[in-house]
């Protein structure tokens, strides 16, 4: 295919640093499909299981989906050292916030604590983060803080390199008012369809619920998810 | 660490510095500053269903002052409001930490700071400015009120030891027993803001003295409901009402003495 023929290097090629062969120099990456859904009573998360080093696939069951506190999780795309970097800073402030307070700590305070990390270090850092969760206040809420450091409540949110595929899925499936089940089942169909096209994005398909009461995590196997194509 | 200064007739001082323990266990450095706070004229303030009201009793020194010069209620967030008493310039400079409190809080965690937690902070401190003996102690008391939709209405009290506590009603300054006692007979939880108002006037008359202090401006703000969760002085025509109530209160009050004789 023509993309591949434009190579102007040899197979060879070694960049600047010769000890260590190309594939091994790139970041890894959680090229991704990550996604998120407001319901009446909490959300629903969602993320593929695929990190990736270049073409090489460095872990196929990568659980992307990262607690922040009881009911606040977070999702990652972007470079894996720095969201798993990013999450860690904003579980250690959230979580000694929530005791200086001496009550369970809001979702948008956990997002705004993420926005400013990612905003302050927006040149070093290659980060998308979901953050989604429940709280007294607000209910079920879905932030978006995507890389550069911005910050946005919306009720439906994709991001990663998957998520390109699936905006239409998305803007024609989503209805307001579905409950939690209508989310999951969404949620599983959009991935799935992610998934089979972007080459960041596969594995199986992860699944949480966060609700008042708790987070019900689910797992959709490879051979489980649906099956769009007849071809 | 330096103990009491001997003095002349073979007694001890404990109460140089705030740093020193007396043999009874109290820190008079912040028993002292907490006298210059009863040196000063009264400020209540009153939680109510929905919304808190303050009310100070400022007293004019001079004829010569541009009304409403020297204010004893501040803003520290749009949501917050502060009564002072004390030594008015400490007091000005403690409304400057909560302040930057409550804007780092909202900058760091994007909502408004929840008041038992500004309280709090606030307390810390003032007290540690109570530890050391290159300093002195806050010579003021404050009390802080905000309204909110998900906390409704919160009312905390800071003094110079800096401990802060919460309350439904509570006064501050030279009258504040005698406005306690008055605070006490008010069912507040079931009140309103613009019931409450008028009776934060007629305590502030009460409770001022006639003889010993003349000339006074009753300055009065409420949060809540009706203000829409902003902190604000109350408007002309609340005010003029609340203090008519005030006025005719005390004068059925003579009048009804009277009638006992």
């Amino acid at each position: 295919m023509a993309a591949c023929m434009s190579a102007n290097r040899s197979e060879n090629a070694f960049s600047a640093n010769d000890l260590v062969p190309e594939w091994a120099q790139e970041e890894v990456s959680t090229g991704t499909t990550i996604m998120a859904v407001e319901f009446d009573g909490g959300v629903v998360i969602g993320a593929d299981s695929r990190t990736t080093t270049g073409a090489y696939i460095a872990n196929r069951v990568t659980d992307k989906l990262t607690p922040i506190h009881d009911h606040i999780f977070c999702c990652r795309s972007g470079s894996a050292a720095d969201t798993q970097a990013v999450a860690d800073a904003v579980t250690y402030q959230l979580g000694f916030h929530s005791i200086e307070l001496d009550e369970p700590p809001l979702v948008q305070t956990a997002a705004n604590l993420f926005k400013q990390m990612c905003y302050r270090y927006r040149e070093e850092l290659m980060a998308g983060i979901i953050v989604a969760g429940w709280d007294k206040r607000k209910g079920g809420q879905v932030y978006t803080v995507p890389m550069g450091g911005m910050i946005v409540r919306q009720p439906v949110s994709v991001g990663g390199s998957g998520s390109s595929y699936i905006y239409g899925f998305m803007d024609s499936n989503y209805k307001p008012g579905m409950t939690k089940e209508e989310c999951l089942h969404f949620c599983t169909q959009a991935l799935t369809l992610a998934m089979e096209r972007d080459g960041s994005s596969g594995g199986v398909a992860r699944l949480a619920a966060i609700t008042e009461d708790g987070v019900e995590r689910r797992v959709v196997l490879g051979n489980q998810l649906p099956k769009f194509s007849n071809v | 660490m330096r103990e009491g200064l001997k003095t002349q007739d073979g007694g001890i001082q404990y109460d140089l510095s705030a740093s020193t323990f007396s043999p009874d266990g109290r820190v008079f450095q912040v028993e002292y500053a907490m006298k210059a706070v009863e040196n000063s004229s009264t400020a209540i303030g009153i939680r109510c269903k929905d919304g808190v009201v303050f009310g100070v009793e400022k007293l004019v020194l001079s004829k010569l002052y541009e009304q409403g010069s020297n204010k004893r209620i501040f803003n520290v967030d749009r949501h917050v409001g502060m009564a002072v008493a004390g030594l008015l310039a400490d007091a000005r400079s403690l409304s400057e930490v909560a302040r930057e409190e409550a804007s780092n809080f909202r900058s760091n965690y994007g909502h408004n700071i929840p008041l038992k937690h500004l309280s709090e902070r606030v307390a810390m401190y003032v007290h540690a400015y109570t530890l050391y003996s290159a300093v002195r102690p806050f010579g003021c008391s404050f009390i802080l009120g905000s309204y909110d939709q998900d906390d409704g209405p919160q009312l905390y009290m800071v003094d110079p030891s800096g401990i802060s506590y919460g309350y439904w009603g509570c006064a501050i300054g030279k009258a504040k027993q005698a406005a306690k006692t008055e605070i006490e007979k008010l069912q507040m939880k079931d009140m309103t803001c613009r019931e409450l108002v008028k009776e934060v006037a007629k305590i502030i008359y009460i409770v001022h003295d006639e003889v010993k202090d003349k000339a006074f401006e009753l300055e009065l703000s409420w949060v809540g409901e009706v203000t829409n969760g902003k902190h604000e002085l109350v408007p002309k025509d609340v005010r003029e009402e609340a203090e008519k109530y005030a006025k005719d209160s005390l004068e059925e009050e003579d009048d009804s003495d009277e009638e006992n004789m």
